[in-house]
């Protein structure tokens, strides 16, 4: 069922064309007594004429209503009549209340079989098998209610009241009703609650219209073309055949074709950005990382809280990483240990079982940790640079409308002499106002592997409030030291996740709507296009 | 990130000068805390969907305004009202860092703390430990007294695995004291769970209590840390009270009391670094509650060897207070700003870096600053640390952004441009795309497909059934979605693909000159 034959296509094409062409539903077949004919000679009398009321009309003609409707709305169309809507509410009976009308209600029932069974009373298994389940279960309780009946000490109903003591109110209501051609006037409020409370009566609207002539009336019609043929044009027959209005608004029918995700359109967004900010794409396909790499190299300890199975997925099959560049393991080891290059280190024991244990990587910063590494390492020595990437991370979370325990980061990073926290904060800055976010806050934070550290927050224009868009930092000289980067080299990074800002500008609130097999298609289908108002456009605009 | 509750108006009161609720928040992001939430305990309680309480307990609630702040995960010295108020008075300028003393020990045999190294080696290693003297403890302060060795526990401490503090009432037992580890059934003491019954157990007999026992299962989590061990960690007194069997329990003898006078803290540990981080800490915020404030007393701790001499000693707690440099020309580079030597050693007065000066010898770059740093913060590892500090001082949203002159060129990887060459062909010729996840149950991506199942990357701590294995095929998503859409209109079929990536276990692959064991394969 996956395929679909081309023919298909090209009649799908076909009749998409003709829907834009077409008003409405053509009316059905013409007979003599056809609703049209039927119609347009009720208003042929007098140019004042009119159909109160389809729905009467339709009974007296003897036709079917929605056929009525239908071709009013289709002369409508070609302007012959004018049409106002009516909408008339009334109450119809229920089943029950139908047997209420005709054989009186529930506890007169069993009041009845009460009074006949004299002073002794009923029991209720009797009473039961008397007038049966249903009308005993609701018309013994409403008999007590009413205190026609009372139970006594045995167990057994007594009748208290006399039959000429008591009126059926209920039956009286519902036939008053009836009579009344169900509608609400004919009973007071109070009533019309207490019966529907029951469950009696229902409350139905109609919806019928009342018709007069309009500008285009003719006693007969004349039905105009929904095409231009071949032949009309042979035959000259186009000059004088009257053609259907076209009505722009229909939606046509679908164009098929297939859609993309949109976390994905806008993740091409943001990739697109990112390179035309002059960042290299980094290779993140690498989703199984050593414990070194994903948090040794970055200088976060080995007793970090981070490093818990409560926030990392840890492998049980391979278990253990095999191999790790050695002269480098050793100066990372020696840096955790004891320091060197100006810090004092963390003073703990490294151990190599604890970098060796593999896991789901929690952050593509342990792709970022290689691609310094192999920049500080590579042919002719160390390089300026500007990565990014846009890929999967997990994390041992617990699940709720924002997080799952996989989701997408984005992160950027510039590698150069001497940069600043200014220069941060003008990438920053630079990137977000390609996505239409122009007024920043910075607010200091703290990340094992980054120093001085910055949390964005940004003034969201959608949301119109203060949230927090981003984590940023400057890569600590502790991480670059043991990979052999010059020391006044300095990084500075930045990241966010890909699925918030998608959230926001796809208004989805859970985050199960947007990723994983649990997505409707349907929200896939009408996703619009993705684009990004930057802040030059915004600006231009006021 | 830590989460730290403070009541507002004892947070006022000890700050000395009251905020509204926006000027707080504004004070805490510039200072790089964030005030998470305003609450009171009723609201919490109405709010909570875990505890139901009755209508009559939460109007028992108090509907005093709590701040519920987060802080740094580093900051050990901001987890308690103490800790907070005294940053954020030093750094609106009001009061000075405090310096702190370690006073002359009043009591040589309360001062002593002898280590039995052979077996506390076994299970417990270290232990480092202090007294507070005249302190004076009210309800607030034995709260926040309690709350911040809590915090302490669940943060720095790792649930105790590393460090677990004990505090007790000095005079309630007789120094010196000593740290060994012994037999459970030898242990035998009134745990502080039991006070009021006076309830003695056993070592052993305690920890099956604690793994049973209903109204004691906050302490459950930490039994298997020492269950297993055939010596229990423990701290006696000279009589051989037993003061606490850690890192479970104190003993009810030694427990703190509104009366209490003067505190023993001993930390015992497994790392020692840490142990004195924790320490320090608490010493730092209680200590102001000295009747000589910020003072303690310190306690020489000695290890000995089987034949009971000594091989190791040293005097605890630490406070140790260091100075440390960076060169201003380096600090102005970092930061990105220009700030003149003077002023900058100002601004390190705001956060707790004072007292500071410059050098008067310059070095090669220029002038010197050397900044104080209190024990308080372990934090400080290297220069850009300072830097960091210096920059919260002078405001980061005062630096002036630059744009970095960098010359690079953009690109992509061959792999990802090819993905998305195929995805919008595929997109046009009909498919819809999907996004699934790359974890999944072996059953979703074997046994329901038909296939026998062989090898696969799996988790060691899925967090549900969802997440046994790295998916080696993209088909259990695409199915699944499906499954989830059943409710489409199938008119012309569902055309789904999806191009991302699957894991597949190779003990060849190398990448960045590193085997894991796996690699990923785009399919």
């Amino acid at each position: 069922f996956f395929s679909s034959p081309r023919w298909r296509c090209h009649l799908r094409f076909h009749t998409r064309v003709r829907s834009i062409l077409k008003t409405q539903h053509l009316p059905t077949p013409f007979t003599m007594s056809d609703p049209e004919s039927a119609i347009l000679a009720a208003l042929s009398a007098s140019p004042e004429a009119t159909i109160p009321d389809t729905y009467t009309f339709s009974s007296t003609h003897n036709l079917d209503h929605n056929q009525v409707v239908g071709v009013s709305k289709s002369l409508e169309g070609d302007a012959y009549v004018k049409l106002t809507e009516l909408s008339t509410s009334f109450f119809v009976l229920g089943k029950e209340a139908d047997s209420i009308v005709n054989d009186g209600s529930q506890e007169m029932c069993v009041l009845a079989a009460l009074i006949e069974a004299g002073e002794g009373g009923l029991s209720m298994s009797d009473l039961q098998g008397l007038v049966g389940k249903d009308v005993c279960k609701i018309g013994m309780g409403n008999c007590l209610k009413n205190k026609w009946a009372k139970k006594e000490k045995d167990g057994k109903l007594v009748a208290v009241v006399k039959m000429e003591d008591v009126k059926d109110e209920v039956r009286e209501l519902l036939q008053q009703l009836k009579e009344g051609g169900g509608d609400p006037k004919s009973l007071d409020d109070k009533d019309v609650t207490a019966l529907k409370r029951r469950k009696l009566i229902s409350l139905v609207t109609r919806k019928s219209y009342s018709i007069v002539r309009g500008p285009s009336y003719s006693s007969t019609r004349v039905k105009r073309a929904a095409d231009l043929t071949k032949e009309m044009l042979d035959s000259g027959k186009w000059k004088e055949t009257p053609f259907k209005e076209y009505n722009f608004k229909t939606l046509g029918e679908s164009v098929g074709g297939g859609y993309l995700h949109p976390l994905l359109k806008v993740r091409a967004e943001f990739r697109k950005i990112l390179m035309e900010m002059g960042f290299h794409e980094m290779p993140t396909n690498k989703w199984v990382e050593s414990s070194f790499w994903n948090f040794d190299s970055l200088f976060q300890p080995q007793s970090h809280p981070a490093r818990d199975a409560h926030d990392t997925f840890f492998i049980k099959e391979p278990a253990q990483t095999v191999l790790v560049p050695e002269e480098y393991y050793d100066k990372v080891k020696t840096m955790h240990e004891v320091g060197g290059s100006g810090s004092i280190g963390y003073r703990y024991d490294f151990k190599r079982e604890e970098a060796f244990k593999n896991l789901l990587r929690t952050h593509t910063t342990a792709v970022s940790s290689q691609m310094l590494y192999k920049l500080a390492n590579q042919k002719g020595g160390f390089q300026p640079a500007r990565y990014f990437s846009i890929d999967r991370v997990f994390r041992n979370e617990t699940m709720d409308a924002t997080h799952l325990c996989e989701f997408h980061q984005v992160e950027g990073l510039v590698a150069d002499y001497n940069l600043s926290l200014g220069d941060l904060i003008g990438t920053i800055e630079t990137f977000f106002r390609k996505i239409g976010i122009t007024k920043l806050r910075f607010k200091p934070a703290f990340n094992p592997y980054t120093e001085p550290s910055m949390e964005i927050f940004g003034y969201h224009p959608d949301l119109k409030k203060w949230t927090e868009i981003g984590n940023s930092g400057m890569f600590r000289p502790e991480m670059l030291a043991p990979m052999g980067l010059p020391e006044n080299v300095r990084v500075i990074a930045w990241g966010l996740s890909l699925e918030r800002p998608t959230m926001i500008k796809y208004r989805i609130d859970n985050i199960r709507n947007l990723f994983g097999h649990k997505v409707d298609l349907g929200m896939t289908k009408n996703a619009p296009v993705c684009r990004f108002e930057t802040a030059e456009e915004e600006e231009q605009k006021q | 990130m830590p989460t730290v509750s403070v009541e507002r108006a004892a947070l006022f009161a000890h700050i000395g000068r009251t905020f509204t609720d926006e000027e707080f928040d504004e004070l805490c992001f510039e200072f790089g805390v964030e005030l998470d939430e305003i609450t009171s305990e009723r609201e919490e309680a109405t709010k909570s969907s875990t505890v139901k309480l009755n209508k009559q307990q939460i109007a028992a609630l108090s509907e005093e305004v709590i701040y519920k702040i987060d802080v740094p995960a580093n900051r050990y010295d901001l987890l308690c009202i103490e800790g907070i108020s005294r940053s954020l008075r030093v750094f609106l300028g009001e009061m000075d860092a405090p310096t702190y003393e370690i006073l002359k020990a009043t009591d040589e045999k309360s001062s002593t703390m002898t280590v039995i190294q052979s077996s506390t080696a076994t299970i417990r290693p270290f232990v480092v430990c202090a007294i507070l003297r005249d302190v004076t403890f009210d309800t607030a302060r034995y709260k926040s007294f309690i709350e911040l060795q809590d915090q302490l526990h669940r943060n720095l401490c790792r649930q105790r695995t590393l460090v677990a503090i004990g505090t007790h009432d000095l005079d309630s037992v007789k120094g010196p004291f000593v740290y060994d580890a012994r037999a459970p059934k030898d242990i035998k003491f009134v745990p502080l769970t039991h006070t009021d019954e006076e309830r003695e157990f056993n070592g052993a007999s305690l920890m099956e209590h604690y793994e049973t026992d209903a109204s004691c299962k906050h302490l459950k989590p930490y039994v298997p840390i020492i269950k297993d061990s055939p010596l229990y960690p423990v701290v006696l007194d000279s009589e051989e009270t037993i003061l606490s069997l850690p890192p479970i329990i104190n003993g009810s003898k030694s427990r703190i009391t509104l009366n209490t006078k003067s505190v023993f803290i001993e930390c015992t540990a497994t790392d020692l670094t840490k142990a004195n981080i924790v320490l320090d800490t608490v010493v730092a915020m209680f200590s102001e509650y000295a009747a000589t404030p910020f003072s303690v007393e310190p306690v020489t701790v000695s290890y000995v060897n089987d034949a009971n001499k000594v091989v190791k000693s040293y005097v605890t707690p630490q406070m140790y207070t260091r100075k440390e440099t960076a060169s201003v020309k380096f600090v102005n580079s970092l930061i990105g700003i220009d700030v003149d030597p003077e002023p900058m050693a100002q601004l390190c007065n705001k956060i707790q870096l004072g007292p500071a000066r410059i050098l008067p010898e310059a070095g090669e770059d220029g002038p010197i600053l050397e900044v104080t740093v209190p024990p308080t913060r372990s934090d400080i590892l290297h220069a850009v640390d300072i830097a960091e500090d210096i920059g919260i001082s002078y405001g980061y949203n005062n630096i002036v952004k630059t744009v970095p002159q960098t010359c690079t060129v953009g690109g992509e990887q061959p792999l990802n441009q090819l993905g998305d060459l195929l995805r919008e062909e595929i997109g046009r010729a009909g498919y819809v795309e999907v996004l699934t996840h790359g974890l999944c149950s072996i059953n979703d991506n074997f046994t329901a497909l038909g296939r026998p199942i062989t090898e696969a990357v799996s988790l060691s701590n899925p967090a549900n059934v969802e997440y046994q294995v790295v998916r080696t095929t993209l088909l259990p998503g695409l199915l699944k979605t499906l499954q989830h859409n059943k409710s489409m209109s199938f008119t012309g079929g569902f055309k789904l693909f999806e191009i991302s990536d699957v894991v597949l276990p190779d003990k060849e692959h190398v990448v960045t000159e590193t085997v894991v064991g796996a690699k990923n394969a785009r399919r």
